[in-house]
């Protein structure tokens, strides 16, 4: 009898050490995300935020390049977050938001609607990008299974370790360094700052369907349904890049979905100089995302129509929120004079 | 399902606690049913050429057991009326009637399997001739269906010839057939062995599970940080022979030898493993075959079954049929050395022709069967040679250097002949054969060539230190089996390996999408 | 026997085959050697062996391969 107890208790032992292993290991071998590329940290630094938020923004980068939430508060008091990523696509944003929702209830959601016109996955390394920093829950496995693309496997994205074993041999500094912290956040509520000026050119003009695909167009539907359930007002924007094109039918198509569903659209591309934004000097990829000048441009304008629209409450003179962004602006500003300095 | 899949793993979790706990009256049938459902996950059509084999076997071997018996019973009651050669007669109008039963059983499952394995070539090679469009170019082979009808046609025969007897019960021969560790890699069984085994009762026995899993747990460790780790680099040294040639041929040798080895076996080690887990002993199918001195040692070690099979049920009827005994004789008059190599030489050839044909339809096979057969007998003919030698020098034979340099040189032969195996047509595969020696371009090989062909110089070093393991374990072996002396220092030492094993594969293995750092960097959208 | 003897002893002299059990199951006898053997015995015994006999349990010795001859010699009378 001892001798059997002895054994359970060695077989257990030699258990925990290796599943303690495997888990040190798998966390050592994810990517981190902390010097490039930064979109793949975006989703999970919505975990570590303290105080609520008023607006939800969730879409592709047309959100996390193109909307400042500190100029939003500094400006009108407007707390909100960024729920963007690399392509993220229509039902991603549907399941993230969905995830923030379990946790609390902004008074608007604004989604961009770029990402509409894929209907379908497209690549494993946005999936991994998007979905890998978000927190385990029913959400995240509808996600996985909505995004996998052809080949994929649904349990290494449960077992990180599945999907990044083989970057064993190409650790770097920073895989030791946030091995079991994930750091200081490199975005701004969501937002990634970048200070590059690269004017806007022509861009070959390309073929596409005019029709945007059924299945987006669904998932857009749901969105609207989860928020008018939560008593949340959906807003659907386009935001002012221009590249890649926004064609007209698509606009109509969405603009007639939010007719329907009694929505405020905004396409932007059309406001550009009601908004003040020069396409020679406030984008940093010639079209494709503003760079901070713009993004803050945007969010000067963005924030007095949502304010004036929603009623949204000036939240500037409450200690919790003062002190939250206070330190925000600060690193803010520290960031952008020092990627100024440096010249991009 | 393939070894290294979830589906897999999945199965075999949900298998082994339900047939351990259901009553042992029924563990066969539950073991059947998870069978036919492994085999239709597969495919339907492979369930339905699978059903034709167990009725059609079960049907023949029936007819025979039936007919022996009459036969019994006819020549008991003629022994007092009937003189010797009427009795003869009617003993020989039976033996006719079970031939032809034979013959028409072997026609139907070895022409499906021929069918499928040639169909697409033959409709290639007709369209070639008599022009329009190819017929059965999707025809493709279906799950284990070269190994299963090898199995059941053993027993097809060995009922023919009455060493063993008829199997009442047609499910514990469909049990038999189906067996799904079986249908990936084979080995081809015996139903006297294993068809026996599979239908008694088994219960559950902690050490055998781990001993068991330990077995598996190697297995995959060769497959997936060996086999399918070396796979990428040889498929690409095969996929350009005008590029890959001269030196790189050597490589390919080395690199093809280790990988199929571990693929091979390690794809035994699991069927054998899950076979165990479930209280059935699986033959083994080798027997460290690289330490072979002679091609036809490696022989009789490597892929021991199908050798097994072709001599049982080829090889030697083959060798003793009457007109092989006829054309023997008829040619005594050039001197008896002739006339008792006939049949030993035909009998030998035609076996390789046949296992190059099981291997693949492509032509190579063939060319490569035929070579390996040509090899044996060339050795054979040379035995009295190196005879003298030895006898010259009596302590070379028996030295460590000698044999050595015999096991060397027969891997060295047999990976040279593998070279078949690699290409898509016999001109290119002797061209870069023979580019080996004409050729002297190990710059090119060191000096980029190998970085070109999919593998890092971590992949080539976890694959060598892999390759060194496998040595090592088969050079202990020699001593007596290593897992039982792993279990014999107890359970907690046992897990503790079995999770090293685990871990390391999770770690080193190659599998899933591999981490192209490229992919990651944000292109802009 | 002694005439068994004699055939298997031509086809390896090395070894001692009035000792020796494990001819097949050893590796002295590959399937080349059998069937030189078997033609050699039909000739000089007037016996086919035929194949279902052709296992390693008959071939392991010469004594057993002996009684196996015996055996086929007596059945044909």
């Amino acid at each position: 009898m001892k001798r059997k107890t002895l054994t359970f208790i060695g077989i257990l032992l030699a258990c925990i050490v290796f599943f303690g292993a495997l888990y040190a290991v798998s966390r050592l071998v994810a990517p981190k995300y902390h010097t490039s590329p930064l979109e793949g940290h975006l989703t999970g630094e919505y975990y570590e935020e303290k105080t609520a938020h008023d607006v939800l923004f969730v879409g592709d980068c047309e959100v996390f390049s193109n909307i400042s939430p500190v100029t939003l508060y500094n400006e009108y008091g407007i707390t909100s977050f960024i729920r963007g990523s690399a392509q993220q696509l229509t039902w991603q944003s549907y399941y993230l938001l969905e995830d923030a929702l379990l946790t609390e209830t902004p008074k608007v959601v604004v989604f961009n609607v770029l990402a509409l016109k894929y209907g379908e996955p497209q690549s494993e390394a946005y999936n991994r990008m998007t979905l890998d920093g978000m927190r385990l829950n029913a959400s995240k496995i509808r996600a996985i299974r909505a995004s996998m693309t052809e080949g994929e496997d649904f349990m290494s994205y449960l077992f990180p370790l599945l999907r990044y074993h083989d970057r064993i041999d190409k650790l770097t500094g920073e895989d030791f360094a946030y091995w079991f912290t994930s750091g200081e956040p490199v975005s701004f509520k969501g937002y990634l700052l970048r200070t590059e000026v690269r004017p806007a050119t022509d861009m070959p003009t390309e073929t596409y369907d005019p029709k945007l695909p059924e299945s987006s167009m669904e998932w857009l539907g749901r969105m609207a349904d989860l928020c008018e359930e939560k008593g949340i007002a959906l807003v659907l924007m386009k935001s002012p890049s221009i590249y890649p094109k926004w064609y007209p039918e698509w606009d109509e198509t969405v603009a007639a979905f939010a007719n329907a569903r009694g929505l405020r659209y905004d396409n932007m591309i059309a406001e550009n100089d009601v908004i003040g934004i020069d396409m020679q000097t406030d984008t940093c990829d010639m079209g494709q995302h503003l760079n901070v000048y713009g993004a803050e441009k945007l969010s000067r304008f963005y924030g007095a129509v949502l304010q004036k629209t929603y009623q949204l409450p000036d939240h500037r003179g409450e200690a919790a929120y003062d002190a939250d962004y206070a330190a925000l602006s600060e690193r803010y500003e520290t960031e952008k004079n020092l990627r100024r300095s440096e010249g991009n | 399902m393939l070894f290294p899949s979830w589906a897999f793993l999945l199965f075999l979790a949900v298998l082994v606690p339900v047939y351990y706990l259901v009553p042992k009256r029924i563990q066969w049938i539950v073991l059947l049913l998870f069978n036919a459902v492994f085999v239709c996950f597969a495919g339907l059509l492979g369930a339905v050429f699978m059903a034709v084999t167990v009725a059609s076997v079960y049907a023949a071997t029936r007819a025979f057991d039936a007919l022996f018996t009459r036969q019994r019973e006819t020549l008991a009651a003629m022994k007092t009326t009937h003189t010797k050669e009427e009795r003869k007669k009617t003993r020989l109008q039976f033996e006719k009637k079970r031939r032809l039963i034979l013959v028409a059983c072997l026609v139907l499952n070895f022409g499906i399997l021929f069918a499928l394995k040639y169909g697409a070539m033959l409709g290639r090679l007709s369209a070639g001739l008599f022009g329009g469009k190819p017929f059965g170019q999707d025809l493709a082979l279906t799950m284990g269906i070269s190994f299963y009808t090898f199995s059941t046609v053993g027993y097809l025969l060995d009922v023919y010839r009455e060493t063993v007897p008829a199997e009442r019960n047609p499910l514990k021969l469909a049990l038999f057939t189906s067996f799904f560790p079986l249908l990936v890699q084979g080995p081809i069984t015996r139903f006297e062995t294993v068809g026996k085994a599979l239908t008694a009762p088994h219960a559950f026995d902690g050490k055998r599970f781990l001993s068991a899993s330990l077995r598996i747990a190697w297995g995959y460790w060769k497959k997936l940080i060996v086999a399918d780790r070396l796979l990428v680099a040889v498929k690409a040294l095969c996929a350009r022979p005008n590029v890959y040639y001269g030196d790189f041929i050597f490589m390919e040798m080395l690199l093809y030898a280790a990988c199929l080895y571990a693929d091979f076996t390690g794809g035994i080690d699991i069927t054998i493993g899950v076979g165990e887990m479930l209280g059935i002993r699986i033959e083994e199918n080798f027997n460290r075959p690289y330490f072979s001195k002679s091609i036809s040692e490696y022989w009789r070690r490597w892929h021991i079954t199908l050798g097994e099979w072709f001599k049982r049920y080829v090889y030697y009827p083959l060798s003793v049929s009457k007109p092989m005994r006829d054309l023997s004789k008829a040619t005594r008059r050039f001197g008896a050395g002739v006339s008792r190599r006939v049949p030993v030489y035909l009998a030998t050839l035609l076996v390789w022709a046949l296992t190059g044909a099981w291997h693949g339809s492509n032509l190579t096979f063939l060319v490569w069967g035929l070579l390996n057969g040509v090899v044996i007998l060339l050795s054979e003919e040379c035995k009295p040679l190196y005879a003298r030698f030895h006898k010259r020098f009596p302590k070379l034979g028996e030295s460590a250097f000698y044999r050595g340099f015999a096991v060397i040189r027969t891997v060295l032969l047999l990976s040279s002949l593998r070279i078949l195996d690699c290409y898509g047509t016999v001109k290119d595969a002797f061209s870069s054969f023979f580019s080996m020696f004409t050729t002297w371009n190990w710059g090119a090989v060191f000096r980029g060539g190998i970085q070109s062909l999919g593998l890092s110089y971590t992949d080539y070093a976890i694959a060598l230190f892999g390759v060194l393991v496998m040595f090592a374990l088969s050079m202990v072996q020699r001593k007596g089996t290593i897992r039982k002396r792993i279990m014999k220092r107890g359970a907690v030492f046992s897990v503790c390996v079995l999770l090293v094993l685990i871990g390391t594969i999770l770690l080193f293995g190659r599998y899933g999408f591999g981490f192209d750092a490229s992919q990651f960097i944000y292109n802009r959208f | 026997m002694e005439q068994l003897l004699d055939i298997l002893r031509d086809l390896h002299p090395e070894t001692d085959f009035e000792t020796e059990t494990r001819l097949v199951d050893g590796g002295i006898l590959a399937s080349f050697d059998i069937v030189m053997l078997i033609t050699r015995i039909e000739e000089a015994f007037d016996v086919v062996i035929p194949a279902k006999d052709i296992v390693p349990e008959h071939f392991n010795s010469a004594k057993a391969l002996y009684a196996l001859i015996t055996k086929i010699a007596e059945q044909d009378d």
